[in-house]
């Protein structure tokens, strides 16, 4: 069938069944953007929709909460040059937390490339070390294959972003085009399955332990492993903790739920860890935040590694025992094994949490500033169980992963491994897209606010209506916590101090802003926001002083005191 | 067996394509694996090339970077060579301008090490030796005493000598 490049784009992704793409035009992607106008005719379930973002990067966050929040692949777009290194870290986000991102980028001519031409950044050059793979197609002809293993390699497997960069001439040529569905991906397929010996040998050693106990990952997440873990733990009665990126994976209202560990994991949470002699890890990297010192990680314990990335498995830590598998189909090959053996009694002793429960009473307010702690709490009783949450990056981060319990997996959406300031906004976005249904909340502080804040103009525009509730202390207040902590208090370049003003702000935008005094303005200011079809802003003033505790400091065990 | 610290040669199977040279060195530059020598050429398929990586570490790093590899969508296949079942090779041309009177004794080490004289000219030799690395290394210090000029090394490359061939073809589609 004769069409252009540009054609042949929009036809494909439709084949991949994109319901939306957030993005910015610009020269070198018009023709893709002329299509998308000429799509306005057709009957709605054939057009893509398109959300207009004001910087590329917050439409690259947007596709990655799209696709955190519903496990399909988020697609975003921008034209050459800068419009393409706006996306850059929205890229690498995704690819810190293994999003399924796919990127599209116009790129000048064929004739220009490697002239410095207008607008040209060598935007494969750019991506190749935080993406699974870079495309660029030199033919109209080719774009079809090239969208099919795109979606292909950045959904399978460990998934992860993929950027497509068309020059603008491939766009606006006219070529036979075929759409099969061959896509000549390597590594593409379903895992093999688990190991029948590996397995036996895990279950074995299962068996045999004493106090075994599972680290949850966002591995398992992205295999929809949650009633498998589930199962596997209540078979044992065994704990299970999970890294931040692995948060939800069990109900965190689940009695065998010890919570998040790591840097900011309880104390009560990290001497379980610590104190179990066999650690199941299911997807998860074990990174710096999530074990502490990896030297003093767990010595003494035997360590079970199973994950979809084989690099991985020796990465950080040697394991004991090996997988690599879909952590779904590994879960089930040891419950099943496990079924059969298991006939001890558990000894539930060892991991019963002291209950270390915050008197909410007890923080009150301090002068003018609410307890950050006792919001999210307030929050947590206030939010339906299906809400879901974005985090943005810093002490909003870490408040919000110790003290908002999740209870589903794709409910609490946060940038962990890159640790994106800016991210949660936008991400809350991209969800409430994929799940219009379900309210949504980005726990924000002021500082991550301002970086994504023309998001505001998006959500009002295109009718996306989300609540952003900011813990607003006039600081970058986890750099402010390290300089009190490590630094002798010497605050660099940490306040903020009062522009502006967040409500006028957001009223700016068309949006609703509420400054809230006290706990019960803020319940009514949350209540009025889950009603509301306009995203609302709610500005919650807390102390500068307040740190995000407890916290390992860098370098430490998993097991030492935490300051804080 | 490898020992730690010592030299670990990959081979590697890669798509023969543009760009494809680029990602795998950068994977190897910001990962920051130690890589000494790379070699890179057609093989016996049409598609596909090998590259022959030669990387400073211990046996653990190098199954590591195998893995990394083997994660990149342009890789056919990466394994580390087991060098006692294998012929190993490295080719150099070696540029010398000597003294008239050393020219005899010259044409005596070349034949000793195996070597051949492609071009020969009043004032200049060329000389061409391939080995392993450290009769390379051996030939070149030589060389120094009858007034070594310059030095081209092509980097190590290897095969197995098990009978095996690439069982996995390159990609078969367009880009």
């Amino acid at each position: 069938m004769e069409m252009s490049g540009a054609n042949a784009l929009v036809e494909a992704l439709r084949r991949e069944k994109t319901q939306v793409v957030f993005g910015i035009p610009g020269g070198a992607i018009m023709p893709v953007y002329d299509v998308f106008y000429k799509m306005q005719d057709l009957p709605s379930e054939m057009r893509i929709r398109h959300v207009l973002a004001r910087h590329e990067q917050t439409a690259a966050h947007m596709a990655d909460g799209y696709a955190r929040a519903s496990g399909l692949v988020g697609v975003c777009m921008s034209t050459s040059g800068p419009g393409a290194t706006n996306l850059v870290t929205g890229i690498a986000t995704a690819f810190m937390d293994s999003s399924p991102v796919i990127a599209i980028t116009g790129q000048v001519a064929r004739p220009f490339i490697g002239k410095d031409a207008f607008q040209e950044t060598d935007i494969i050059g750019v991506v190749t070390s935080v993406t699974k793979y870079a495309f660029q197609p030199r033919k109209a002809a080719e774009i079809p294959q090239i969208v099919k293993a795109a979606f292909r390699i950045a959904s399978t497997r460990r998934p992860g972003p993929v950027v497509i960069d068309i020059p603008r001439d491939v766009q606006q040529e006219m070529d036979v085009v075929e759409f099969t569905d061959q896509h000549g991906a390597r590594r593409c397929g379903a895992l093999p399955d688990p190991d029948p010996e590996i397995v036996a040998r895990i279950v074995d050693a299962i068996a045999k332990a004493k106090t075994p106990l599972i680290i949850a990952g966002g591995g398992v997440r992205v295999a929809d492993a949650s009633q498998e873990l589930v199962a596997l733990a209540e078979l044992l009665m065994c704990p299970v903790a999970t890294s931040l990126m692995g948060k939800g994976c069990i109900p965190e209202d689940h009695p065998l739920s010890i919570g998040v560990m790591g840097m900011h994991g309880s104390s009560e949470t990290n001497r379980i860890v610590s104190s179990s002699d066999i650690l199941l890890i299911v997807g998860s990297r074990l990174s710096d935040r999530t074990t502490g010192n990896i030297n003093k990680f767990c010595p003494d314990s035997q360590i079970i590694h199973i994950d979809a990335d084989k690099a991985e498995i020796t990465k950080n830590k040697t394991p004991t025992i090996s997988l690599v598998s879909d952590a779904k189909k590994a879960l089930e090959a040891i419950r099943a094994g496990l079924v059969k053996c298991v006939t001890r009694k558990p000894d539930l002793n060892w991991f019963q949490k002291a209950k270390n429960d915050i008197d909410l009473d007890s923080l009150r307010k301090d002068g003018p500033y609410l307890s950050a702690v006792r919001v999210i709490r307030l929050l947590r009783k206030l939010l339906p169980r299906e809400t879901i949450v974005t985090t943005e990056v810093g002490q909003n981060q870490m408040w919000s992963a110790v003290h908002f319990q999740s209870y589903g997996p794709r409910q609490f959406i946060t940038s962990g491994g890159l640790g994106t300031m800016g991210f949660g906004f936008p991400a809350a976005l991209g969800a409430k897209v994929a799940r219009p249904e379900a309210p949504v909340v980005d726990i924000a502080g002021d500082g991550s606010f301002g970086m994504t804040e023309n998001v505001m103009a998006t959500s009002v525009e295109e009718q996306i209506p989300v609540t952003v509730v900011i813990l607003n202390n006039r600081m970058l207040g986890m750099v402010a916590q390290w300089a009190r902590m490590f630094y002798g208090r010497r605050y660099s370049a940490v306040k903020l101090g009062r522009s502006p003003c967040f409500p006028k702000l957001a009223e700016a935008y068309g949006a609703v802003g509420i400054g809230v005094q006290d706990y019960q303005e803020l319940s009514e200011a949350v209540r009025s926001a889950l009603k509301s079809e306009i995203t609302t802003v709610i500005d919650v003033p807390v102390s500068p002083e307040e740190n995000a505790a407890p916290m390992l400091a860098p370098e430490a065990g998993l097991k030492e005191v935490t300051l804080a | 067996m490898i020992s730690p610290q010592q030299e670990v040669i990959i081979d590697v199977l890669v798509d023969h394509k543009p760009g494809v040279l680029f990602t795998v060195s950068n994977l190897f530059r910001r990962r920051a694996f130690n890589i000494s020598n790379v070699a890179i050429g057609t093989s016996e398929k049409d598609r596909v090339a090998r590259m022959t990586l030669t990387m400073r570490g211990g046996e653990k790093e190098a199954v590591q970077l195998v893995r990394h590899l083997e994660n990149l969508v342009d890789v056919i296949k990466a394994e580390i060579v087991d060098t006692d079942k294998a012929v190993v090779r490295e080719l150099a041309l070696v540029k010398l301008a000597p003294k008239p009177e050393d020219r005899l004794q010259i044409l005596s080490f070349v034949d000793i090490y195996r070597a051949k004289i492609v071009h020969l000219s009043d004032d200049c030799m060329i000389v061409e030796t391939s080995g392993d690395s450290d009769k390379i290394d051996a030939f070149i210090e030589l060389s120094r005493n009858f007034g070594l000029k310059e030095v081209a090394r092509t980097g190590i490359t290897a095969l197995s000598r098990e009978q095996k061939s690439t069982e996995s073809q390159g990609n078969d589609v367009s880009w």
